[in-house]
């Protein structure tokens, strides 16, 4: 089995991940035990921009973080491109994350006291891309982003939009097949919601997996979701 | 390998760019560390340069001094003595020293009043230490006058004032004729206060010793080593001393470093966790935690050394000179020559950085092996 990220991550359609029987345990073995996923099989499209939708506590964002590689099930199978991840170390899951998976978290996450263009190099320092040309791809994704000219503002100066702007870039800079956004119109009114969706759409054409979480109906109902996957108590309603 | 270095170039224009952010804690923790530097880099220092200096003034002096004891206390040569010494072999030189301690009751301090053998003061002449010339406002065609222990009056014309440069031992200096001494301090003709006797090969220092001590049982040799190797130790008690008195300071200094340096606050663990969800891995983290360590801690340890030289060696060392050089009334007045021991410098760099770097590692270490799904549910 190859086990460096960039190998896994660039499947060429079809199914991108697949899901088997997915539990989740926190605090296990202890009197505060919890499971927050209960038995998930899934199969998520690539290119296709997939929506997990449920009440609080459904398990969404938990089912997210073992899509994106930033936790492992405690039983169940994750398959990525065809290759099995739930049992690598973590070092190689760090590597998948960061060649494969791009994220957009719902508080955005941006480092303060750096600059927005400082913030979007952040993912892209572990892989020794010389600095010149790592500067250039991060100027060309905030002007892509509409955010050139707020370049080396401090991302604390930024607007909420512009903060998730930021963000987008960010999650896009190592160039990932799969991006991942949690409740990313949680923030946003409605305008910037749109304006959310339309950047959405134009990455999902690009051929970008997507996959999010949101109660959002402005982006459950969008068009450029392709499939909603509805959780309640760990487990799918309906598939 | 390329990439490599470019990614530490990455971590250092991150780390830099972190310190930068947080600069209220991490400015005040480099003057605190670097503080804790400068203390402990002033006293080993300084010590040690007055040790090399002891050393080196000592060079010239006789390799064994011979003492009569009467009552183990020091007493008079008698007449014959140096005679009787004349025959032991590999003795090169022997020469009957004169001296004694004059209190000054005009600038309240003790003298050391020689009559040396080799050099002839005129009669009704003196030199002086830089010292005593200093504190009784003396130059060359001077007169003073000393009352002696008997009550006479004595008046000498100061000849001339010794060298600055071996001020250590000549400070407190005034070298008189061998009459104007024995008259001065009523000394009985023939006798003498000690015995120095030069040896040519150092390998025979101790069997003459040994020699001398059968020869004239009621003698103590004292080897020009051992003088040395006190004088080493009264250095080493006093910088021991200095520690001791500034421990509780320094203790308080190391307590604040080390929290300030491994208290991580709630942002920075949030941003360690926000840089593991973006694909830092664990050794990427402490790597740049180690990058930011050492920046501070070899700056302060720069910092603080080069202020200690300077203290020490330009400025001599007003922080810690009473107590490291000993006390005295008349306090020699002298540069001391630049003196640097790699050991110390090592063992100074390992007491202050290594420490440093743990109080850095251990809790970011704890906070970086943590699953990186926690920047999702922040």
């Amino acid at each position: 089995m190859p086990l460096d990220g960039p190998a896994l991550g660039r499947p060429g359609g079809g199914a991108m991940i697949e899901l088997k029987a997915i539990r989740k345990a926190f605090n296990q073995g202890r009197p505060n035990e919890f499971w927050a996923l209960n038995g998930i099989d899934l199969t998520i499209e690539a290119k296709k921009v997939t929506a997990f939708q449920g009440p609080s506590g459904s398990g969404k964002t938990t089912l997210l973080t073992i899509v994106g590689c930033l936790a492992r099930p405690t039983s169940g199978r994750v398959r990525l491109a065809e290759d099995d991840i739930s049992g690598l170390p973590e070092r190689f899951l760090t590597g998948i994350r960061r060649s494969t998976f791009g994220f957009v978290f719902q508080q955005f996450n941006l480092v303060k006291g750096l600059s927005a263009l400082e913030n979007v190099m952040l993912p892209a320092f572990p892989t020794g891309r010389p600095h010149r040309e790592l500067r250039s791809h991060a100027e060309s994704l905030l002007d892509r982003l509409k955010l050139a000219h707020r370049r080396e503002a401090r991302v604390e100066w930024l607007s909420g939009g512009e903060q998730q702007r930021v963000a987008i870039a960010r999650a896009l800079v190592n160039d990932p097949q799969v991006l991942i956004a949690d409740e990313p119109t949680a923030n946003l009114d409605t305008a910037l919601s749109r304006e959310f969706m339309g950047i959405l759409e134009s990455l999902n054409a690009e051929g970008r997996t997507v996959i999010l979480t949101s109660h959002d109906p402005l982006v459950v109902e969008s068009a450029a979701v392709h499939r909603v996957v509805s959780m309640r108590d760990g487990q799918l309603v309906e598939n | 390998m390329n990439a490599s270095i470019e990614k530490q170039r990455h971590l250092i224009d991150f780390t830099l760019a972190s310190l930068a952010r947080r600069k209220t804690k991490n400015l005040g923790l480099l003057l605190v560390y670097t503080l804790l530097v400068f203390v402990l880099a002033s006293v080993s220092l300084y010590t040690h340069a007055l040790r090399q200096e002891a050393a080196r003034v000592l060079e010239r002096s006789p390799e064994i001094i011979l003492q009569r004891m009467v009552a183990g206390r020091h007493d008079l040569i008698p007449p014959g003595y140096l005679e009787r010494i004349g025959r032991i072999r590999g003795v090169q030189t022997i020469e009957g020293r004169l001296w004694g301690y004059y209190y000054d009751p005009v600038v309240k301090a003790n003298y050391t009043f020689m009559a040396p053998a080799a050099e002839a003061v005129r009669p009704g002449t003196l030199t002086v230490g830089p010292a005593v010339a200093r504190s009784r406002g003396l130059a060359p065609g001077n007169t003073i006058s000393f009352r002696a222990y008997s009550g006479k009056l004595f008046a000498f014309t100061v000849a001339g004032v010794l060298p600055h440069a071996s001020e250590l031992v000549s400070a407190d200096l005034v070298l008189m004729g061998e009459a104007d001494f024995r008259a001065f301090f009523d000394y009985p003709a023939g006798h003498h206060t000690d015995i120095a006797l030069s040896v040519a090969n150092p390998l025979e220092v101790r069997t003459v010793a040994a020699k001398l001590a059968a020869a004239l049982p009621d003698s103590r040799p004292i080897l020009r080593e051992e003088v040395l190797r006190t004088y080493a130790s009264v250095f080493d008690w006093r910088e021991g001393i200095v520690l001791a008195l500034l421990s509780a300071a320094i203790f308080a200094f190391a307590i604040l470093a080390w929290e300030k340096a491994s208290g991580l606050s709630a942002e920075e663990k949030r941003e360690i966790g926000i840089l593991k969800a973006i694909g830092w891995e664990t050794g990427d983290v402490i790597k740049m935690k180690l990058w930011e360590g050492g920046l501070v801690s070899l700056t302060a340890f720069l910092a603080g050394f080069v202020a200690a030289y300077l203290q020490v060696f330009r400025l001599g060392a007003p922080l810690f000179e009473p107590v490291l050089k000993g006390w005295a009334v008349l306090y020699p007045r002298f540069e001391l020559v630049p003196a640097i021991d790699g050991l110390q410098v090592a063992t100074l760099f390992f007491f202050t950085v290594f420490p440093y770097m743990a109080a850095v590692l251990v809790p970011i270490w704890r906070t970086a092996i943590t699953d990186p799904d926690s920047a999702m549910r922040s």
